[in-house]
């Protein structure tokens, strides 16, 4: 009996029994009162006799392991409604056998509600699910994970807190001091989730490919990478938990009963003229002044303080598009032909790989008048290469994009992102 | 809150034209053509009748949009113009020929320009290529040419599209699906409800993508009938169908759909009965805005 429990680890009990649940899980069976035998046959004879029993299909019997040979042990899944039969058979002709598992259903039970704990608290950023959409909590985990797995390239700064009071993280990828940075951030509308997302694959990305990949490595040997996930935690939660189509922040409006502010309207470039909202109760709702919202304070302050971001990326969801500045106004900016020519090559080098259609211009001419914009504030500051993009779809289904679409979308967007890395390492300024 | 937008956007269409006015006496680089002199003097006159107008309104001013700058003659085919206007061909398309199995969507325009015409609007002649949804990437893509005209009125009315697309009678595949689909749900123990549909996380059952389908079809009448050249529309969700009696041999169903404008970012609520059989196709019995907010009233219609 216990050179048999040794034979069966606990590993190739799971390997086995995670078959079983396969088959479970697509044949809607249940296994309970079935046990697992496993027999050893003493001669030739007692094999031909273990034969015949595996062709008496009444019995359903599974044979993990055929009956070949007497040196080999068999293992056999018997039905419950057989066992009997079984082991009367087997008594009969003196056939010795050990009861390796007593109920198989108990054991897959087991295995299921390991697996569903798993689910819940990835162990580490190997475990992380990429291909579904994640809560607040579980973001928060994943960027507590990659920190303490890649100590030597990855921090994490928190540069403010929300209007509720929550943490507003961001992500530094560096590999040495004083550094000029590229700015990476996700989730600014909140119901944009494919972006949260898709920053969550690119964090993972990054330490991947970091020592592996020549252009990235070297990008990094130059720039720091500071990554946003989730720049509107509050309106994030509330998407989750009220209102999956929540766009702006959660901060109240004096003299409104009306909630929020567009942070993509409250930036000071063109702020308070055509293309936002005076109005809080609409979605483009600019907000009573500049800056007012911490979500975006926090990025001006960290912008300013930081003095040498080169490039600045902020990316939204439905449209397919890449834009440059300007929102607010149709004066094109100073460096028009570069970054059409650059929006060119990323939108190319994203096209390349599932053949999403992009289309590119400035913001004003491709999506729409827009004032108080992001990248209309970066640019101005003098970051040339201040991008948004627009991921998947174009309309199908918008904000509810399927989740088997994350991965594929973050890896496309990918590679638009490291062909405006790229640039900005080779065109400092 | 929605009624006050709401009405905006039903407004900005005529409101363009006072903005155009405003604009072209800021503008350094524009010519003036004698039908821009025309168009500015009817403007400034509609403008001052729009005062008197205006006054007692009580949301704030409309932002100046820029559309209303909008070139005549030759257009950016990848820039929103164009886009929109194709937009609105494509709601037309899929209103006369969408289906629980088919609902076309824009893949790419490739020829566009403008012009304003006598009455006061703008037409838009587009050459443009759609894919049909239901066959997957897969599917091959119809190429279209389509006059869309924007009126200028003083309240809001539906553009006028003219529409042809080549081989659209050679794909007749679907009838088998439609008939299976129809003498499914015909009978009357049929009582089809549900909602959400796509959830948040993007999920659709194979069941469910027929009703989706449906609902964006018989959205398309109301979005192409509220569509301006300031507006672009989408479905983004079917709140919910609940299948009633059939009528007439007709599905009825009564669906809830939520409405995304991008440029002005808002999602609208609209409740809808339409009815739908392989012959007659998908029409659209009664339709019916819904605030999304506590404090919103109904839209001055």
């Amino acid at each position: 009996m216990t050179l048999a429990r040794k034979f069966y680890s606990s590993k190739m009990k799971g390997l086995l029994v995670l078959t079983v649940l396969f088959v479970a899980v697509f044949g809607k069976k249940t296994f309970e009162g079935d046990q697992l035998l496993q027999i050893t046959a003493k001669d030739e004879a007692q094999i031909s006799l273990l034969k015949e029993l595996s062709e008496q299909e009444h019995l359903g019997l599974d044979f993990w392991r055929e009956p070949v040979h007497e040196s080999l042990p068999v293992d056999v899944r018997v039905p419950f409604h057989s066992l009997q039969a079984v082991r009367a058979f087997l008594g009969y002709n003196q056939i010795q056998y050990n009861v390796m598992i007593m109920d198989v259903q108990d054991l897959l039970d087991d295995e299921e509600r390991e697996m569903v704990k798993y689910r819940s608290f990835p162990r580490s950023t190997d475990d992380f699910v990429y291909t579904t959409y994640h809560d607040l909590n579980s973001i928060n985990s994943f960027i507590d994970m990659l920190v303490a797995e890649n100590s030597n390239l990855v921090s994490k700064i928190v540069i403010g807190q929300s209007y509720e009071n929550r943490p507003l993280n961001v992500l530094k990828f560096s590999t040495g001091a004083n550094r000029p940075g590229i700015w990476i951030d996700t989730g600014i509308h909140s119901r944009e989730w494919v972006t949260q997302a898709s920053g969550i694959w690119f964090a993972k990305k990054i330490v991947t490919d970091y020592g592996r990949d020549p252009v990235l490595t070297d990008i990094l040997s130059n720039y720091d990478i500071f990554l946003e996930i989730a720049t509107n935690p509050d309106g994030f939660a509330y998407t989750h938990s009220n209102d999956r189509m929540w766009r702006k922040t959660r901060k109240p409006n004096s003299g409104s009963s009306c909630v929020g502010v567009d942070p993509n309207r409250n930036w000071d470039a063109g702020f308070g003229g055509a293309g936002s909202s005076s109005n809080p109760c609409t979605e483009t709702y600019r907000g009573p002044s500049a800056h007012s919202e911490p979500e975006v304070k926090a990025i001006v302050d960290f912008v300013k303080s930081h003095g040498k971001l080169k490039a600045f990326v902020s990316i939204h969801s439905y449209s397919q598009m890449l834009l440059y500045p300007y929102g607010y106004t149709s004066t094109p900016a100073k460096d028009q032909a570069e970054l059409h020519e650059l929006a060119r090559k990323a939108v190319t080098a994203l096209q390349s790989l599932y053949n999403t259609r992009y289309t590119y211009g400035s913001i004003i001419t491709t999506i729409y008048q827009a004032s108080g914009g992001t990248i209309d504030w970066t640019y101005n500051q003098g970051i040339k290469y201040s991008y948004t993009f627009e991921l998947r779809d174009t309309g199908r289904y918008g904000f509810l994009l399927p989740a088997n679409q994350i991965v594929p979308t973050a890896e496309e967007t990918w590679l638009a992102l490291m062909a405006i890395m790229e640039h900005t390492r080779n065109n400092p300024y | 809150m929605l009624c006050a937008h709401w009405s905006r956007l039903r407004r900005v269409s005529s409101r363009s034209c006072c903005a155009t006015a405003l604009r072209s006496t800021h503008s350094s680089t524009r010519l003036s053509s004698s039908p821009e002199r025309i168009m500015k003097t009817f403007c400034s006159v509609w403008l001052l009748l729009s005062v008197v107008e205006l006054s007692p309104a009580q949301e704030p001013p409309l932002p100046e949009t820029a559309e209303d700058m909008a070139s005549t003659g030759d257009l950016e085919p990848t820039h929103y113009p164009a886009r929109r206007a194709a937009q609105v061909a494509l709601h037309y398309l899929n209103t006369r020929h969408g289906s629980p199995f088919r609902v076309f969507g824009l893949q790419q325009v490739h020829k566009a320009s403008a012009e304003d015409v006598e009455a006061g609007g703008r037409k838009y002649k587009l050459d443009f290529s759609v894919t049909d949804w239901a066959s997957g990437s897969a599917g091959p893509a119809l190429r279209c040419s389509a006059d869309v005209l924007f009126p200028r009125t003083e309240r809001h009315s539906a553009p006028d599209v003219k529409l042809r697309c080549e081989a659209l009678q050679q794909i007749n595949r679907t009838v088998q699906e439609e008939e299976a689909f129809y003498q499914k749900h015909i009978p009357p123990d049929s009582a089809v409800s549900a909602r959400d549909i796509p959830d948040s996380y993007g999920n659709m059952s194979e069941e469910m993508q027929p009703f989706w389908r449906l609902a964006r079809v018989a959205a398309s009448f109301i979005m192409l009938r509220e569509s301006s050249e300031n507006t672009e529309f989408n479905m983004v969700q079917m709140a919910s169908v609940t299948q009633q009696e059939s009528s007439e041999e007709q599905l009825m169903l009564e669906f809830v759909v939520l409405l995304h404008d991008l440029p002005s970012q808002e999602i609208v609520q609209w409740k809808l009965l339409a009815s739908w059989s392989p012959d007659r196709g998908v029409r659209v019995l009664q339709t019916e805005w819904q605030p999304r907010c506590p404090h919103a009233t109904k839209p001055p219609n």
